[in-house]
């Protein structure tokens, strides 16, 4: 028995890691997730095969499959592609959720079987897995737009309350392995909550996919806590192995920010001093030189352009106009023009977002072009349009060292002969940042909902007599 | 002492290995990375189903294990659907036209 579940581990760990492996190549992502898949379900039967869980056991393994289970199912289909930071942080709160109940547990009914390791990883698992469930939460809340950022958060006031709350957890810790069930347990669970509140609730939305991304990796950090509480190496592998990558996720976002983790975790809300990024009427003021025309004037330009640029951003997604723009594109490449997607490496919410969305709408892989790549071809590009997007096509980040921004890789659309901007109004971006582009003179402004401004836009073209051939109902 | 220093050394491997899997990957997956590499932390089950177990019968620990296994699996079974859904996309090219 012993040697069929040393077995079954050591087949669920090796699967495990190809599937993760595969995941990072585009071909063979879907069925690694099914591998890695696979691989959870052996290591479940095998530890069942192990245990031999009694009648009562069973019953309760039931209970606790049947709603998370269920629960999982219908998030999964009912969840829009656009909300998938959110669930992936949902998800990843519950996983964290997971490894604190479990040494909660542990502490309170077995600390008697419990040695010291046994007992510093609990201390570890309740640490790290009540931040990362309270910080999750927190993050898919401010992107849900549920909770704002307070103003007193902004202030040192919260690197102080912070630093006392870790001091607080410290303390817990200590005390802990000599009392398991006891306060220092109660007063590290409630410690660590607030200090995954403290720590999250400061940071603006434009950095909260790093976040997500730094909690990802916590909740293996705790999965591997936990095998030390359970003594289970598998968990201890699998974990280890989630942190690792996580954090190599989050290393990359960062770059891609050029935002270093220390700013993201400490720095505060991105341009939180420059005003709110609702509140329209007081940022439109900071704009003098701006240029706006019909969606008529649009279709004009886009019928005689032999190379259009479409740079996507979260509006677009928001607006739900993915198809209207795959349509759009449809009917210029009948018309013969060459038409790519710029594709910012945080476009929409999290790195790799954007390609979601589009790819929901059936845009070719091939056209989606990575910043790097497409900035050398702006010159020689006919029409840029811009739909949604907004601080990452933000000529200050290359120009203007007292921007916010500056530093941060941007599509370089301002050097295209013609730039169309989409936009309700002229209301700052996710960072709360004026937008220098839209005073450039090559610049117009379409104000209107991306959809309506899309649909607009292919209606114009086929009265024009634009590939009507490939014409479809919208 | 051994099964410490055992345990140690599976840590070390395996976040070694975690850093090398992930070495180089194209920014289109990085999501749906991000989210299956989140359903595979959802591997809480396991301490979950150890916890459920060896209760012995003590009601709290039996419920704290049903609550842990439920939030652990609503990460693991929610976590890899999605990220199917997302993948999916990538690779149902053929279908055209589905608006």
């Amino acid at each position: 028995m012993d040697f069929a579940s040393y077995a079954i581990d050591l087949v669920a760990v090796l699967l495990l890691a190809l599937g993760m492996k595969g995941l990072a190549k585009v071909r063979t992502a879907r069925s690694a997730n099914g591998l890695a898949a696979l691989a959870m379900g052996l290591a479940v039967v095998g530890l069942l095969l192990q245990l031999q869980p009694g009648p009562t056991a069973w019953l309760w393994i039931a209970a606790g499959t049947a709603a998370g289970g269920i629960a999982g199912l219908i998030t999964a289909q009912r969840v829009p592609m656009t909300a998938m930071p959110e669930t992936v942080a949902l998800f990843n709160g519950c996983g964290g959720m997971a490894s604190l109940l479990v040494a909660l547990g542990v502490s309170l009914f077995q600390h008697e079987q419990a040695d010291l390791v046994a007992r510093i990883s609990i201390v570890i698992s309740v640490f790290v897995g009540a931040i990362t469930f309270s910080g999750s939460i927190v993050a898919m809340a401010k992107l849900q737009g549920w909770l704002d950022t307070p103003d007193w958060t902004q202030s040192s006031l919260r690197h102080g309350l912070n630093i006392s709350l870790a001091v607080a957890c410290l303390a817990a810790g200590l005390a802990l392995p000599g009392d398991p069930a006891g306060w220092p347990l109660w007063g590290l669970v409630l410690a660590s909550t607030l200090l995954g509140i403290g720590v999250t609730l400061p940071i603006g939305g434009a950095d909260m996919p790093v976040v997500i991304s730094l909690l990802n990796s916590y909740s293996g950090v705790a999965a591997a806590a936990a095998g030390f509480v359970v003594g289970s190496q598998l968990l201890i592998v699998a974990g280890a192995m989630v942190g690792a990558a996580g954090l190599i996720l989050t290393q990359v976002m960062c770059t891609a920010m050029n935002r270093s983790l220390v700013s993201v975790l400490f720095g505060g809300a991105l341009g939180a001093k420059a005003g709110g990024s609702v509140g329209g009427g007081g940022d439109e003021a900071g704009y003098t030189r701006i240029v706006s025309c019909s969606p008529e004037e649009c279709a004009m330009a886009l019928e005689s352009a032999e190379r259009v640029v479409f740079v996507p951003g979260y509006g677009l997604a928001v607006a739900q106009a993915q198809h209207a723009l795959r349509e759009l594109s449809k009917l210029l490449e009948a018309n013969g023009a060459e038409v790519t997607y710029a594709i910012h490496p945080v476009a929409g919410r999290m790195p790799g977002h954007m390609n979601v969305l589009l790819a929901e709408a059936d845009v070719p892989y091939e056209q989606l072009v990575e910043m790097d790549t497409i900035n050398p071809e702006f010159p020689r590009t006919d029409v840029v349009i811009v739909l949604g997007a907004n601080d990452v096509v933000n000529p200050d980040a290359k120009t203007d060292p007292s921007s916010p921004l500056y530093g941060m890789p941007v599509l370089e659309v301002d050097q295209a002969r013609q730039v169309f901007v989409v936009k309700r109004s002229l209301g700052a971006g996710y960072a709360g940042i004026a937008n220098a582009l839209f005073e450039l003179p090559q610049t117009a402004m379409v104000f209107g909902d991306a959809k309506a401004v899309l649909q607009q836009l292919c209606t114009e073209l086929r009265s024009q007599g634009v590939g009507t051939k490939t014409a479809v109902a919208a | 002492m051994s099964s410490l220093s055992q345990a140690l050394w599976v840590l070390l491997l395996g976040s070694l290995l975690g850093l090398e899997l992930i070495g180089k990957v194209p920014p289109t997956l990085h999501t749906p990375l991000m989210s299956g590499a989140n359903a595979i932390s959802g591997i809480t089950v396991l301490a979950s189903l150890t916890l459920i177990a060896q209760a012995d019968g003590n009601g709290a620990l039996l419920l704290l294990g049903g609550l842990s296994l439920g939030f652990a699996l609503f990460n693991v079974i929610g976590g890899f659907l999605v990220t199917d859904r997302m993948l999916a996309m990538f690779s149902g090219r053929k279908t055209k036209g589905a608006n």
